[in-house]
């Protein structure tokens, strides 16, 4: 039942896209107000029905309704509620039918914001939207049909994959990476329409750079939270492994990153045009090669899925997609070419942004090269190596830091001009502070160069940024006689998308000090106790209580009880334990992790034997780990507060 | 947009692309530079004998099955030694910290580390597969069949 009705629905989605992929071009080209209406109305039926295929899987798994073949494959009788609504994005077919449906909000999304304003704009890039859209609900509808009946049906199935069932933040970083992934489209389609109607005036762009904040803000918070999980998680106590798969999704990041910042010069002094809009295509191509290298299984990870048919396909429509980028830029930039270059100079804002804008393509370009080299090497030469971690820490590391330093020296330039001494001048302080933390750190015995360096470039960023926040409200306090913190609240929100900027930029400078820290001064220890036994590693002890078996539905868990001391204060008994999964013959651990604001305490546990009464636990101790999450909780923050819509749209764009 | 594109000179326009030519190039330079000295070789046991000499130092993903009767745990020293083997050729491995839970005689294994001038492999991680039998890489296999002999639950 189930199966017919999604199939059906998907059909329809597939049909209304496909027409409204073919009415967008004609409502666009002849100009026509019917056929952009009847586009319109395409792209909701488009929306609403993969939103609702997914919400009939969503049905489907509640109901264990193993007659569906997705819900036979993760489904089963014993998984807990929260396990079940995830298990739509635990597999394959499942999470492209999710992102079907958010590509559907997308359209619908993209229609009502552009409802009544710019036509043809808005026609083109329905065109192109629902041209994706065409491929995504093919995928569904015929590749990876989830929907298809089985027979005879199971009477049970075996479960979405154990690593995935092992932690509550499943529930919440596939959505943020799919909402960053798919919402990539937007500014792919609206980027095209600029480019295909052969203008870019400030208010779309001023759309643009909004629809992709939003996709950026959430694939920042994706990308945190995976680094969440993963800590949380997989036992081995780090959050970023340059893993194929983490690459995949930080490459979009780093250019969508340097849109955001290249836009601001886009609206401003209408330059940089061309290359804005080729920053929005190359960020949702390497979307698209990140599900590609994601989905396809061509990477060994905990996110590839089982082998697929799906992954020729993606890398078809990969080839198609850059084909149309490349031949689109190439064919119609010219139409958007700048007046003339005022002649701001290297040291004007406009040069530390476009500065930022190499830095961020040099990253990619670095992250690309190491992601994508094993591949070719496997591809001509048959032979299995990958990149090493080294890698792109040595060559990341110098870019990373200069990327800091311009965020402490951009702000305190001048639009339009360059003044070199009078930008010193503005910059002695926060230099000065930079130094004096650096020399703080040599006084209180840090040696290692990294950290150092780190902790004095964010020190200088930091000092520019709080000015930049507190200087303006100090002034209008000092105008207007108002109380600093009434003055900061009303400036704020009148420049609300610089406040959110640099609140952003102020979690940027938190995760690079709490993630140099931490991996700097990380303890690691291997020990093993028998039962009774106590250890003291790093200022904690250890006493092994025991362990037991405990049973749950879907899982069974060898749980080993530590009671944890610190400075002889009494700190509670702590769990880690090893999972058996019916579907998977090695245990998963669950790692116990006590979080402080300074440090963290990590226990993994390695082995437990019952009989001889030993126990081993690797232990990590490192400092500042929660500052990480904290982080990105002042980034998404941030974002927010860029984003958010303002009632009176202003008439020209002044603050930047 | 009506204005007319009015272009930049083009000596200068050429002066740019040339610049970001020689940046993009200085970049790409130092990258696969870079790349040679920090590759993770995915071998088996035959593989990194023939590689004889290029182990040494080298990051290597060593797949094989633990050798029975080979392995020795020192609880006390933290130190685990066992042989790793393809049915033919075995090479010693040195380990620090407790065996994984799963660990034991004739399972597969991943080791990562590096081979010493001594012919004993040293690990930094320990990895046991998923399934309980390790194959070693036949000729005529295709990469993905490879690759699926490397699969860990422990692998990001």
């Amino acid at each position: 039942m189930i199966s017919l009705l999604g199939r059906a629905v998907v059909l329809v989605a597939l049909a209304a896209c496909g027409v409204g992929t073919v009415t967008g071009v004609v409502a666009a080209v002849r100009r026509s107000d019917e056929a952009l209406v009847f586009t319109q109305r395409m792209a909701y039926v488009f929306g609403l029905g993969m939103i609702l295929a997914a919400l009939l899987m969503e049905y489907a798994l509640f109901a264990r309704d193993f007659s569906v073949s997705y819900v036979a494959e993760v489904g089963s009788r014993s998984t807990p509620a929260w396990v079940t609504a995830v298990s739509l994005w635990s597999s394959l077919d499942g999470s492209i039918l999710l992102w079907g449906a958010v590509l559907g909000a997308c359209a619908i999304g993209l229609v009502e914001t552009t409802r009544g304003r710019y036509p043809r704009h808005t026609a083109w890039s329905l065109a192109v939207l629902l041209g994706v859209g065409v491929f995504f609900s093919f995928l569904v509808a015929g590749v990876a049909n989830p929907f298809s009946p089985v027979s005879p049906v199971p009477d049970d199935g075996p479960g979405p994959n154990p690593l995935l069932q092992n932690h509550i933040l499943m529930v919440i970083h596939p959505p943020m990476l799919y909402l960053g992934y798919v919402g990539m489209t937007v500014p792919f389609a609206m980027g095209s329409a600029a480019l295909l109607a052969g203008s870019l005036d400030a208010a779309w762009v001023r759309l643009l750079r909004r629809w992709m904040l939003l996709p950026w803000g959430f694939l920042t918070a994706g990308i945190v939270l995976g680094g969440w999980w993963s800590y949380e998680v997989l036992g081995w106590g780090g959050w970023w492994a340059w893993d194929p798969v983490e690459n995949a999704s930080f490459m979009p990041w780093l250019t969508a990153t340097a849109f955001v910042h290249s836009a601001i010069v886009m609206e401003r002094k209408e330059q940089l045009k061309g290359w804005t809009l080729s920053l929005v295509l190359a960020s949702f191509l390497l979307t698209l090669l990140g599900t590609f290298m994601t989905r396809s299984g061509v990477f060994n990870s905990v996110h590839s899925f089982t082998q697929s048919p799906i992954g020729p396909v993606f890398l078809g429509f990969l080839a198609f997609a850059t084909l149309f980028s490349v031949v689109l830029m190439a064919a119609r930039v010219d139409a958007l070419l700048p007046a003339a270059d005022d002649g701001a100079g290297p040291s004007s804002r406009e040069g530390a942004f476009v500065l930022n804008n190499a830095l961020f393509t040099a990253f990619t370009f670095t992250v690309l090269v190491g992601t994508v080299y094993p591949l070719l090497n496997e591809a001509l030469t048959d032979t299995q190596i990958s990149v090493g971690a080294p890698y792109f820490d040595k060559l990341t590391a110098p870019i990373g830091a200069a990327i800091v330093f311009l965020m402490g020296v951009g702000p305190a330039l001048p639009w339009g001009r360059s003044a070199p001494a009078e930008s010193l001048r503005r910059l002695a302080l926060p230099a000065g502070l930079g130094v004096a933390t650096v020399a703080a750190g040599l006084a209180f015995g840090l040696r290692d160069p990294w950290p150092l360096a780190t902790y004095g470039l964010c020190a200088f960023a930091f000092v520019v940024t709080v000015q930049q926040l507190v200087d303006p409200a100090r002034a209008r306090a000092a105008a207007r006689g108002e109380p600093l913190g009434q003055a900061l609240w009303r400036v704020a929100v009148q420049a609300r998308r610089r406040y959110g900027g640099y609140v952003v930029h102020i979690g940027v400078l938190v995760i690079a000090v709490a993630h140099v820290t931490a991996t700097a001064y990380q303890q690691k220890h291997a020990v093993t106790f028998t039962q009774g036994q106590a250890a003291t590693v790093d200022g904690y002890t250890l006493t092994y209580l025991g362990s037991e078996w405990q049973e749950q539905p879907h899982r069974r868990s060898m749980v080993a009880r530590f009671q944890v001391q610190s400075d002889g204060e009494e700190l509670g008994v702590v769990e880690p334990r090893l999972n058996h999964y019916k579907s998977m013959g090695t245990p998963i651990g669950t790692p116990e992790v006590r979080t402080g604001l300074d440090e963290d305490l990590y226990l993994s546990l390695v082995n437990v034997d019952p009989v001889a009464g030993t126990a081993s636990l690797e232990v990590l101790v490192q400092p500042l780990v929660w500052w990480l999450w904290f982080g990105g909780a002042l980034m998404a923050l941030g974002t927010v507060v860029a984003g958010w819509p303002s009632r009176a749209r202003p008439a020209a764009p002044k603050g930047a | 947009m009506s204005a007319v594109p009015a272009a930049a000179p083009v000596g200068r326009r050429l002066f740019l692309v040339g610049a970001l030519a020689v940046a993009a190039a200085a970049l790409a330079f130092v990258a696969f530079g870079n790349i040679g000295d920090n590759l993770v070789y995915y071998w088996d046991v035959g593989q990194l004998k023939a590689a004889g000499d290029r182990a040494v130092g080298a990051t290597v993903r060593l797949g094989g099955v633990v050798k029975p009767g080979s392995v020795q745990w020192q609880p006390d020293l933290n130190a685990l030694a066992f042989e790793v083997t393809d049915g033919a050729i075995t090479v010693p491995v040195q380990a620090t910290g407790a065996p994984p839970q799963m660990f034991r005689e004739g399972i597969g294994v991943v080791v990562e580390g590096t081979m010493t001038p001594g012919g004993t492999f040293t690990s930094s991680r320990l990895m046991v597969k998923h399934s309980n039998e390790y194959k070693a890489p036949e000729e005529g296999m295709s990469a993905e069949e490879r690759t699926a002999l490397y699969e860990t639950v422990e692998g990001l």
